[in-house]
């Protein structure tokens, strides 16, 4: 701020009048505020949105990718059933060993309503992954035109700095591939191959799992996460890889 | 094959000369002691019984005899390689006061620790060599598709340039090209200190990781080197002294006066480091804060203030000041137990950064908010295979280069 704009604000200020703009940028300060407070993790709808952006500017304005891949999961209707996890597996022969995608059980037994939770989770794609900046031979990188993580099996040299540096726990080492494996929005297994949704998606019971492109304002993923009735939040934002994986209850 | 030696050789040195330096190198190595044979032998084996236990871990898979796993990726391999690579870059940065910088009184022990740089770094090459899954895919997609942005690759590059580098400038102060191996010594010396402080961005640069988080620990491993090449050059220069049984004479002694000055002051600095580190990490970001409780007072508590603390710092710091500096038997045994304390420094600065959970702080209960470790016996093999074959190497030195005597220039 320069000592004009300076005095501008001072006098602006002193007769009550605050400009529209500061007032924006206050109320979404306070909100921001309000979100971590509820509970650090927690966020509003416009934290969010600047978390799962490059840039808090770029908010509302413009999506890095199209489609803008991007997965919402209401969790209070997760049961658990692990319908999922079987349907990944089978789909991406993910071994025994290993996982793409996990259901989490959240346990309070302090908490006064239910005192248990069931969380999945996956590659939450982020927007600044720092397994890909890891990775000495390119053999992850984030996908230019729909922003999905994908490897190049090929080229893994299996240091596993990038297992190392996930704050999702998203990857594990595949000893079959020779290589480091991960969820790719079933893009190999299936988006590419004309199919519209992950295989997790397709088999949920209760639509735990909202899959689409967050730059298209008619899909599902842009509607939950643009409103500002329920609360969505995204895992470990302060790690400040900006995750593409919502949170939300239904 | 003598034939053609004799012919590379030619210009550098006389064809007599050559052929007499040979079998005189071989004489003296058939001359050795009972001992020194019975400690190359015993060395040879561990390196043998070692290197089988590599192979298998590499037939039959890493995850099935490793005690690593998905949420603890890095084990005792990787601070093996820390441990070994940051000796061999303190060694060069030590030596090259004397080789390259000028620094007369520390050039006797500029010989020995260039050969023990080689010997050391290819020693953390060998050791990463059975942690990595591919490592012949690295060889080639390091070249072929290189990652500006990771500081692995940067480390993997400019340690294997400053090995290229060491080769050159050990071979040319053999051919007693001075002035040349003192450039080679300073590509070295500028390559290995990017690539240490690369090797602690590797860590450092982790936004995910708190308790690696920053620019500590790229300061704290250059740090950490010349501390460790102190250790490595008092260590290795006694041993050698001994082994060949023969007493330092003046200079020597001034040079290890200086080493054993040099290393009380990087102890004190790192003594320093550490404490600031536990102080700002207690109050640091709750997954921080649960690392470091667990490193100083949980289940790493007698790593950190027996071997850390106790065998790295603070006993060697007090040691060196009761030998006034002078007194190399204390301080050979400053160095000995130096050199395990650094090695649990190595190890607690890769495990602990990931014994943390993911989800410690959404309570859930598909994992303990604090992770376990622990490595198993192929692991402890290969790292006791790799200290063998510092042994082992540094045995052959002395024997091949009598000593690695070095005349002032």
């Amino acid at each position: 701020m320069n000592w004009k704009e300076f005095f501008k604000n001072l006098r602006t200020e002193e007769q009550g009048c605050v400009p529209d703009e500061t007032k924006r940028e206050f109320l979404k300060i306070g909100l921001i505020i309000t979100g971590v407070a509820a509970g650090g993790s927690l966020l509003n709808v416009v934290s969010v949105v600047a978390e799962g952006l490059a840039t808090s500017e770029e908010l509302h304005k413009e999506y890095p990718y199209k489609p803008h891949y991007s997965m919402v999961f209401i969790v209070d209707r997760c049961i658990n059933c692990q319908l999922c996890v079987e349907a990944c597996r089978e789909t991406n022969n993910v071994p025994e060993y290993g996982w793409r995608t996990k259901i989490l059980e959240r346990v309070d037994t302090k908490a006064v309503d239910q005192q248990s939770q069931f969380m999945p989770i996956l590659c939450n794609h982020c927007n600044n992954p720092p397994c890909v900046r890891v990775c000495p031979t390119k053999a992850t990188y984030k996908d230019k035109q729909t922003g999905i993580i994908k490897m190049t099996s090929y080229k893994c040299i299996g240091c596993k700095a990038c297992m190392v540096s996930c704050p999702y726990d998203a990857r594990y080492y595949n000893e079959e591939k020779r290589a480091v494996d991960k969820c790719d929005f079933c893009w190999e297994s299936r988006l590419s191959k004309g199919m519209e949704i992950p295989a997790c998606v397709e088999v949920c019971p209760v639509e735990v799992r909202i899959f689409g492109d967050l730059s298209d304002p008619n899909s599902e993923v842009y509607k939950i996460v643009h409103q500002m009735g329920k609360a969505v939040w995204v895992l470990k934002p302060e790690t400040g890889a900006k995750p593409n994986v919502f949170y939300t209850i239904g | 094959m003598e034939k053609k030696n004799n012919s590379s050789a030619e210009g550098i040195i006389s064809k007599e000369e050559f052929t007499q330096n040979w079998l005189q190198f071989l004489k003296e190595f058939l001359s050795g002691s009972k001992g020194f044979y019975i400690l190359l032998l015993l060395s040879g084996l561990i390196v043998l019984i070692s290197t089988m236990f590599g192979v298998n871990a590499m037939y039959v898979g890493y995850s099935h005899v490793y005690g690593t796993y998905r949420e603890i990726p890095w084990g005792i391999l990787i601070s093996g390689y820390v441990f070994f690579v940051v000796i061999s870059t303190g060694l060069t940065i030590i030596s090259s006061i004397g080789h390259v910088f000028g620094v007369k009184s520390l050039i006797p022990i500029g010989k020995r620790s260039v050969y023990l740089s080689i010997v050391t770094l290819f020693t953390g090459f060998m050791v990463i060599f059975f942690d990595i899954e591919n490592p012949f895919r690295m060889a080639i997609w390091n070249v072929l598709s290189p990652n500006l942005t990771s500081n692995i690759w940067w480390m993997g590059t400019l340690y294997s340039i400053s090995l290229i580098f060491l080769t050159f400038e050990f071979l040319l102060i053999l051919l007693r090209k001075y002035r040349y191996a003192m450039i080679f010594g300073l590509l070295t010396l500028i390559s290995k200190v990017l690539a240490i402080s690369n090797l602690g961005a590797v860590f450092g640069m982790l936004y995910g990781r708190d308790f690696w988080y920053g620019p500590f620990i790229p300061i704290y491993l250059v740090a950490s080197a010349i501390s460790s090449g102190c250790t490595a050059i008092i260590f290795f220069t006694y041993l050698g002294y001994r082994i060949r049984n023969e007493r330092f004479d003046k200079p020597m002694e001034l040079a290890l006066h200086v080493v054993g000055k040099l290393w009380a002051l990087s102890l004190a600095i790192l003594i320093f480091m550490v404490f600031w580190n536990i102080m700002t990490g207690l109050v640091g970001s709750e997954a921080q804060r649960l690392a470091i409780r667990e490193w100083i007072f949980g289940k790493y508590a007698a790593n950190f203030w027996f071997f850390e603390i106790f065998l790295g710092l603070i006993t060697p710091f007090f040691l060196l000041f009761v030998s006034k500096f002078r007194n190399f038997n204390q301080m050979f045994a400053a160095s000995l137990l130096s050199f395990i304390g650094i090695f649990f420094m190595r190890v607690d600065v890769v495990v602990i950064g990931q014994i943390v959970s993911h989800f410690f702080e959404y309570k859930v209960t598909d994992f303990p908010v604090i992770l376990t470790y622990k490595p198993t016996l192929h692991e402890i093999m290969i790292i006791i295979g790799a200290c063998a074959f510092c042994i082992f190497s540094f045995l052959i030195g002395e024997k091949v280069f009598k000593g690695h005597h070095t005349e002032i220039h």
